[in-house]
């Protein structure tokens, strides 16, 4: 079954009448509504093409928080061969928020790391919705430092609400532990590819994704908080989300005039949800090309390009 | 580009000599509801005589009280683009800049100064919460490079007060992007291997804390000064129970495991003065008496 947005509500309509139709149809032989159900199809077909062709930043929050986009895991699985799962922060506990691993891309070995937000009841408050804790921090950044001493390349899948605001997270260092990792990330001598694949949540997403290459997908956001929490806070008003994200600039089209990211991967028509395999396959492409780019530089460039990566920021403005 | 070679210098401390304090005003301590006398306030580095309750203290006075005979040098920040969002809630960004300009007469949320302290070289920068919660923004990421930069030019320790309550809204992502950016400052004053020492202070709060103030060599922080990632009021929405008493406190964190120290503001000098010399490997500072300070140049 499809799990449809409320913005998509007309096109679920249609796409619905068109069903029963052709359910219609099997019950009697006589019945002739193929015309009709492609009439439907096709209505269908425009008006999804019509609402993804100017998502408002909103819109593109739900997108990229939809459930059945490719997660964290999805990447794993079809991009990444002989991939061993690599667990815990050696100190308090394993993070199931955080997956982490060894794998090939490509027959290369690298280190891979994301967020996972759950697919059902289950997974999700298994993996917490994604939102890691202070040893989902500390495991990336043992396996950083692994990449480092290996000399493998870290790619970084990005979905994640935030970190998790908890009482236990916060008496084990929350806050030192996201430091900790964003260091750690400027620290290593090998290339560090980010991709947000969904949600880039604030400082939980920074931790991940202080890269050399930061690949957005098209209807990801990126944003210092959610529009709903920037709504409650400027417009004491949590249901103002939409002006908030209007006015956050979350969308990987703002992010890359900004130069926050480096490119946008492109999603099929009607969003990654509805081409899974198609959205999985681009973005190993884009991870290819991002990894060829970077072959050959010394590890002081790598660290070097990093750094100057995100002291220039903020030269550029949307305004000006 | 060069950002340390942007500063003016010396601009006159006079500047920043001490506003009158009109003696006909009181403060209640929101700690122990004591009314205090500004000046009586003012005279105690801003912390309740009655409760010992540290209240916030601008930089400007922070710094008045650190530095000997109250001598610094500001140091000038490069301005980032104005409102490079064109952000507007209920009000525009370029509005909300304006008013919290002219409410604390500072240009924006940190100020960044150098000088002697107990007659040893130091960059101080100061985080101010009265001015739109001390939020981070680009402001605060350029003071943070520059303060930085100039610690490994100067080869002195740099101390910062945090006190914010988070990243600037109205900047959005690039608010945000001053996470890796003032961990990547920080990391060239580790490599010079120089003391970076932060100072807490009510409150630190959200990227600020999950950024540089975390990454201290040496970690203080005032007495019961908020510090965490999450406030209270967003993790009690979250698990639906009571915190415990105390929770996110300093001394809380110093109990858990992420504090060096928690010092009192009238022993923060002499403290600061220690651990420098010591780290930098300086012989123990002279004690004893400092000459007066020049009375004509802080009173004009
Ligand atoms: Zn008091």
């Amino acid at each position: 079954m499809q799990n449809y947005l409320e913005f998509e509500r007309p096109l679920a309509e249609i796409e619905g009448k068109a069903a029963e139709l052709r359910a219609l149809a099997k019950t009697s032989e006589e019945m002739n509504v193929e015309n009709e159900a492609s009439a439907l199809d096709k209505k269908a077909g425009d008006l999804l093409i019509n609402l993804y062709e100017n998502l408002t930043p909103w819109r593109k929050c739900q997108v990229a928080r939809h459930p059945d986009r490719p997660h964290c895991k999805d990447y794993i699985d079809k991009l990444f061969q002989d991939y061993i799962p690599l667990s815990g922060d050696r100190n308090f506990a394993d993070d199931h928020a955080v997956m982490g691993g060894i794998g090939r891309f490509n027959d290369q070995p690298v280190i891979v790391l994301g967020q996972e937000k759950g697919y059902d009841t289950k997974t999700r408050i298994e993996r917490n919705f994604g939102m890691a804790r202070p040893e989902g921090y500390r495991k990336a950044i043992r396996l950083m430092d692994l990449a480092d001493r290996f000399n493998l390349p870290v790619i970084t899948l990005v979905d994640t609400p935030g970190a998790y605001p908890g009482k236990g997270a916060e008496e084990r260092g929350q806050s030192e532990a996201i430091a900790r990792s964003t260091e750690k990330c400027l620290q290593i001598g090998v290339p560090l590819i980010s991709i947000i694949i969904g949600e880039g949540g604030s400082g939980g997403a920074v931790a991940f994704a202080t890269a050399n290459r930061v690949i957005m997908l098209q209807h990801s956001i990126y944003s210092v908080i959610s529009p709903e929490g920037c709504a409650s806070i400027l417009w004491k008003d949590a249901e103002k989300m939409r002006e908030a994200a209007e006015a956050l600039r979350l969308t990987a089209q703002d992010l890359l005039k900004l130069g926050v990211c480096d490119l946008i991967v492109e999603e099929p028509v009607g969003g990654a949800q509805r081409g899974r395999d198609v959205t999985i396959k681009a973005v190993g492409e884009s991870i290819e090309i991002q990894l060829e780019s970077l072959k050959g530089f010394d590890r002081k460039t790598l660290i070097a390009d990093r750094r100057q990566r995100f002291l220039d920021l903020g030269e550029k403005g949307l305004t000006s | 580009m060069n950002w340390i070679a942007n500063y003016v210098r010396p601009r006159i401390n006079s500047l920043f000599s001490k506003r009158d304090v009109p003696e006909n005003l009181w403060t209640k301590c929101t700690e122990c509801g004591t009314m205090l006398f500004h000046r009586e306030l003012s005279q105690n580095a801003n912390v309740c005589p009655n409760c010992d309750h540290h209240m916030n203290i601008s930089p400007r006075d922070r710094l008045l009280t650190l530095f000997d005979n109250g001598k610094f040098t500001p140091i000038e920040i490069p301005k980032p683009i104005n409102d490079p969002l064109g952000f507007k809630d209920q009000k525009k960004y370029p509005d909300r800049m304006k008013s919290a300009q002219k409410k604390t007469e500072a240009d924006e949320a940190m100020l960044v100064a150098e000088g002697e302290i107990g007659r040893t070289k130091m960059i101080v920068a100061a985080q101010d919460f009265s001015f739109m919660g001390g939020s981070m923004g680009m402001y605060v990421g350029n003071a943070i490079i520059v303060a930085c930069k100039l610690a490994v030019e100067k080869k002195c320790p740099l101390v910062l007060f945090s006190a914010a309550g988070g990243a600037r809204m109205q900047e959005g992502i690039l608010s945000l992007m001053q996470m890796p950016r003032t961990t990547v400052a920080v990391q060239l004053l580790k490599e010079a291997k120089l003391p970076f020492i932060v100072v807490l202070t009510n409150p630190t709060t959200g990227g600020v804390t999950a950024s540089y103030a975390m990454l201290g060599d040496i970690q203080i922080a005032e007495p019961n000064a908020l510090i965490c990632f999450a406030g209270p009021r967003v993790i009690e929405q979250t698990i639906r129970e009571k915190l415990p008493d105390g929770f996110q406190k300093a001394e809380y964190l110093l109990d858990h495991g992420m504090l060096d120290r928690v010092v009192h503001r009238k022993n923060l000098k002499e403290e600061l003065v220690m651990l420098s010399r010591m780290l930098m490997g300086l012989n123990p500072a002279i004690k004893g008496d400092l000459p007066k300070p020049d009375s004509s140049e802080n009173n004009e």
